[in-house]
């Protein structure tokens, strides 16, 4: 029955972000929630071929406590971004800073350099062949090594339970 | 209460709107590729995000119901920034692009 299950519905949470995309569109009516749950099942059995291996969330609280601060992150740098950006430029002190990942997963580098680029003042511009450095732009940087344990501090470390890889 | 929300919806709309302003302030002064990258990124977020809140509490307000489409925007932006973004830095280092002076750390060779 699992079994089952499990070739039918490959990607649970992706089916379920799905259906509820659909009935945010659409409205929640009975005839979209069919039509929504058709394809939150077809969509994930087609492109199956496109998701390698995505890690499962192990922890769901943390997950939850991960999106407030990133989403608190996002309002305080950018009120610090502009205040950068409107002051005098000659004081700006951009540099690319080279962080050292300690996931092992492809899915998780992706949504930590994802975090990073949407946090202002840092951009992560790219990860090694090896998976394991990521090279990140920051706008104005006084201790790269501070801004390196900051970022493992809040994003990765938080990243790191939340999937257990 | 209807005062209470138009406040409300006014002042979102106003932050998103400064917000919005500062990013695109940022494109045209700051002095190279690499800086300039995060102006528009930055817009992005607060500056849709406040536009996001402000229709959401008007329509939510109006029809007398909650209104979620706008939740869908901010989804599906913060997919697709990040991306777009790393994108243009990637390119920027393939070209050599000149930083600014004091500029610290090398990019990648590609």
């Amino acid at each position: 029955m699992s079994r089952l299950l499990d070739r039918v519905l490959p990607f649970p949470s992706l089916s379920l972000i799905l259906w509820l995309a659909w009935m945010l569109l659409s409205g929640f009516t009975a005839g979209h929630a069919l039509l929504g749950a058709v394809l939150a099942v077809l969509l994930p059995l087609t492109t199956r071929p496109f998701w390698p291996n995505v890690p499962r969330i192990r922890n769901l609280p943390r997950m939850f406590g991960f999106v407030v601060v990133v989403l608190y992150d996002i309002i305080v740098a950018n009120v610090s971004v502009a205040i950068k950006v409107l002051g005098p430029l000659k004081s700006l002190r951009p540099g690319f800073v080279e962080f050292p990942i300690e996931l092992d997963d492809d899915f998780a580098i992706a949504l930590l350099a994802s975090t990073i680029s949407l946090t202002p003042g840092t951009v992560s511009a790219d990860v090694s062949q090896d998976r394991q450095t990521l090279l990140i732009h920051a706008l104005d940087v006084d201790d790269p090594a501070a801004l390196v344990a900051e970022i493992k501090q809040r994003y990765e470390r938080p990243l790191k339970e939340i999937f257990e890889c | 209460m209807d005062t209470l929300i138009e406040w409300l919806v006014s002042a979102f709309v106003m932050i998103g709107g400064v917000f919005a302003l500062v990013g695109s302030i940022g494109l045209a002064r700051l002095p190279d590729f690499y800086t300039r990258l995060h102006g528009p990124t930055k817009a992005t977020t607060l500056g849709v995000g406040g536009a996001i809140v402000a229709s959401l509490l008007f329509f939510s307000w109006q029809e007398r119901g909650l209104q979620l489409h706008e939740v869908l925007i901010t989804l599906f932006l913060f997919i697709t920034a990040p991306v777009s973004a790393h994108m243009l830095a990637k390119a920027a280092m393939h070209r050599d692009l000149k930083r600014m002076k004091g500029t610290r750390g090398e990019p990648w060779k590609q």
